[in-house]
């Protein structure tokens, strides 16, 4: 094993018998290399939760007609760091009345949930943290100590503003849990294993959003609830209840929830790119390096996990963009619409799906037409659904309609 | 210490101790000069008026209800989609029957007006 060949385990191979032949024991060798592999981990994505609020800020500004942040460092690109030590050293005010344990543990956890998160990122077919093989059911378990992180800030900050904004995302963020998961059920389902791992190695064959892609429409959409951003962004509808959930928290606490918020984007942007657009697989890529027909184009090992980590970031990054779009091109809907979008449309919309995948992937499995089979399905459903929409918003324009035609009078003389 | 279980242990470790570390710098480092005006609760510049801890909607309570129902039923599907490919086509059948009867659930709660947000 070189260095170019697997550089990861054999940085880990030579620190193991560098601190071995120190007289460290065998055991506590492997739980010191774990921690300094997992602490490079969550250092490269705090980095890159970073460079994210530069590219936030930058998007948005494209969006909205403007230039963005141009003057600290070249682009900007020093800007996020002028932040991170502004918001350190600024004061940290706890408002009177705030139960101080609750409002200390808040902003941490909100921060917790989020890079807990990246222990099953599978970021090349050799790198990922920890291969759970029950990744998905620990994906929606960490994204809910989020949704209490948020309700602890705004329980504990004696203030109205927080509590409400508070109120509306859990309400927002357990609802949207429910066609999350359906969604999720619909990779596991198809390729019969609920580790990230195994999912992104089915995907060497065909990509998963081709089989499924209403799976990958309502993950996306219930992802995007989930994280609260626009437009499902009640906790922090400014004009509405003044910055919700984190009004009361100055200095570096805000400063751990915009960065989780941010984090938690890039981190779903991640996910729907492993889950459903084949994360870390480059078309015709193996393990020894392209394969065009017959024809083998040799790389090394290296080159190969490079090409990795880049498609995975690729399409994280599309993700993230996926969802920054949307963020900055509608506007914020009711609590009582988005409630309603929820059970009334994605919910029935998606354990629909789930019935008719799971039907369609017992039918078609053995046969030649699987491919074609489930997209048609899924193709098939949509349309549908589409038509049930269009029949409902049918009626409800001509029942409007009818309200608003002009009284006849009768006039008297 | 083969156990995945162990390293994701060691991964909260980690994330509770770094979120914690910024936090610790601040407090070293930020000025603390507290007074009553700076530590009032925050309602657009005008004084608190009322309680904060506002009345409870009860809407919100039963949102959380259906969810929990929805939420248990995902639980309990998470086996049944794992090991859909090994299973004969009745018990995919039985498991659609088992969606159908929740399904059926969230048709009562809508038409008895549990959904509306008022």
């Amino acid at each position: 094993m070189t260095f170019w060949g697997d550089p990861i385990n054999f940085i880990a191979g030579w620190l193991r018998n560098v601190l071995m032949g120190w007289g460290m024991g065998s055991a506590l060798t492997n739980v010191f290399i774990s921690l300094l592999g997992i602490l490079v981990l969550v250092v490269v994505a705090l980095v890159l939760d970073i460079f994210l609020v530069w590219v936030e800020r930058k998007v948005v500004a494209r969006f909205q007609d403007r230039f963005g942040p141009n003057r600290v460092g070249p682009f900007g690109l020093i800007q996020p760091f002028a932040d991170i030590i502004k918001l350190i050293i600024k004061e940290d005010i706890t408002p009177e009345g705030a139960d101080k344990v609750v409002y200390n543990i808040a902003p941490v956890l909100a921060a917790t949930s989020v890079i807990i998160l990246w222990a099953i990122l599978p970021i090349a077919s050799t790198i990922i943290a920890v291969d759970l093989n029950v990744a998905l059911l620990y994906l929606v378990a960490a994204g809910a100590l989020g949704t209490l992180a948020i309700i602890m800030a705004g329980w504990s900050s004696n203030n109205k503003y927080a509590l409400l904004g508070a109120f509306r995302m859990v309400a927002n963020m357990i609802s949207y849990e429910v066609p999350m998961v359906v969604a999720l059920l619909i990779p596991v389902i198809i390729t019969g294993t609920m580790s990230v791992k195994g999912i992104t190695e089915y995907q060497s064959g065909i990509w998963i959003v081709f089989l499924a892609p209403l799976a990958a429409v309502i993950f996306t959409i219930s992802a995007i609830a989930e994280l609260g951003r626009a437009p499902f962004d009640l906790n922090e509808a400014e004009s509405e209840i003044v910055s919700g959930f984190n009004i009361e928290y100055t200095g570096m606490k805000f400063g751990w929830f915009y960065a989780s918020e941010l984090l938690h984007s890039f981190t779903f942007g991640g996910f729907i790119a492993v889950l459903f657009f084949g994360g870390w697989q480059v078309p015709l890529l193996m393990a020894d390096g392209f394969h065009f027909g017959s024809s083998v184009v040799a790389l090394g090992g290296i080159v190969v996990t490079l090409l990795q980590v880049a498609s995975f970031l690729v399409k994280s990054m599309i993700g993230y963009w996926i969802i920054m779009w949307v963020k900055y091109s509608m506007p914020r809907i009711r609590i009582d619409q988005m409630l309603a979008f929820n059970w009334k449309f994605l919910t029935p919309l998606s354990l629909g799906m789930l019935i008719i995948t799971a039907i369609m992937d017992k039918l078609l499995a053995p046969t030649n037409f699987y491919v074609l089979g489930m997209f048609l399905s899924n193709v098939i459903l949509a349309w549908i659904t589409i038509e049930i929409l269009r029949k409902v918003g049918h009626r409800q324009r001509k029942v409007e309609e009818a309200a608003l035609q002009p009284v006849v009078e009768v006039v008297h003389h | 210490m083969q156990n995945a279980w162990f390293y994701i242990g060691l991964f909260l470790i980690v994330a509770i101790v770094i979120p914690v570390a910024p936090l610790l710098i601040s407090w070293w480092v930020a000025p603390k000069k507290p007074n009553p005006i700076k530590k009032s609760t925050y309602e657009c510049g005008i004084e608190t008026v009322g309680d904060s801890w506002i009345q409870f909607k009860a809407q919100y309570y039963v949102f959380a209800l259906v969810y929990l129902v929805f939420d248990v039923e995902t639980v309990f599907l998470f086996p049944w989609a794992l090991t859909l490919d090994k299973l004969p086509l009745f018990v995919v059948l039985e498991g659609v029957l088992f969606i159908l009867i929740l399904v059926s659930g969230l048709v009562y709660a809508w038409r008895k007006g549990m959904l509306e947000w008022m």
